[in-house]
């Protein structure tokens, strides 16, 4: 076993347990920093991958921004009564969970993928590279996201308002 | 070099995680989180697949799939705090007036 394949397995057993406690917890605070912990372990295999660029963006918008986000939600409506659990359904959702992993995993094995990863060039994930074919190819993508993002912001603002 | 296939594993198990949370929870914030980990992982199958076949286009959508998933949980959180003036609660259960 190399040295990267341990690194993998670390990172993978960790992300794993973080993906679990965010779904386990009871406490809403202590899912969302696991839900971040989760991204941090994320935005490392990212790291790992040759993605340098977009591990960054992922710790600053998703662990960053978007975390916070969901922190000052949780922290402004402050829920006190924990929520009640119900066993039946809490079974069959872990039955049906577990189908979708087999499938998945059966999906994503069967099928022979590249073997050997094509030799990646000093520029692969760089900021360049990005906004080379951020810029050219995916231009239009790119002018409708900034769309998306106004209407985004424009609802919030709307639903967030309170009504008189 | 670890091979794609560990990354697809892993990154199904993070999704079915995910899926597992949407499914079990009663709690519309921890749904969104839930959400949010659906959407990493399939984040980590664009990037992997971008590593394995040497194309920026992955890495791309990634940006994409950041910048809605940040629409998303704007609109989601809004959401939940209009309903939760009204309802005083965070429980699925208690919104279903449009259920037949």
């Amino acid at each position: 076993m190399t040295g990267s394949e341990i690194l993998f397995f670390i990172l993978a057993g960790l992300l794993a347990i973080a993906a679990l406690l965010v779904v386990f917890q009871r406490n809403v605070v202590h899912c969302a920093m696991a839900l971040v912990a989760a991204l941090f372990l994320i935005a490392i295999l990212f790291l790992t991958l040759q993605a340098p660029m977009v591990g960054v963006l992922q710790i600053l918008v998703y662990a960053g921004a978007i975390m916070v986000l969901f922190l000052f939600v949780i922290m402004f409506l402050n829920p006190t009564t924990l929520e009640a659990r119900h066993g039946l359904w809490r079974r069959f959702g872990a039955i049906m969970a577990l189908l979708l992993a087999g499938a998945l995993v059966a999906v994503t094995t069967n099928d022979n993928p590249p073997a050997d990863p094509v030799a990646a060039t000093e520029l692969f994930g760089s900021p360049e590279a990005l906004a080379q074919s951020l810029f050219t190819e995916f231009v239009l993508p790119f002018e409708i996201a900034s769309v998306l993002l106004l209407v985004a912001m424009v609802g919030a603002v709307v639903l967030g308002k309170r009504e008189r | 070099m670890v091979p794609l296939s560990y990354y697809l594993i892993l990154s199904a198990v993070i999704f079915t995680i995910g899926v597992l949370g949407v499914l079990i929870r009663r709690n519309l914030i921890v749904l969104l989180m839930s959400i949010e980990l659906m959407l990493n992982a399939v984040n980590l199958t664009f990037i992997a697949f971008s590593r394995f076949l040497g194309s920026t286009g992955g890495q791309v959508m990634v940006f994409f799939v950041m910048a809605v998933a940040a629409a998303e949980a704007v609109i989601g959180l809004a959401i939940i705090i209009a309903v939760f003036r009204h309802r005083q609660t965070l429980d699925p259960q208690a919104m279903q007036l449009l259920k037949w």
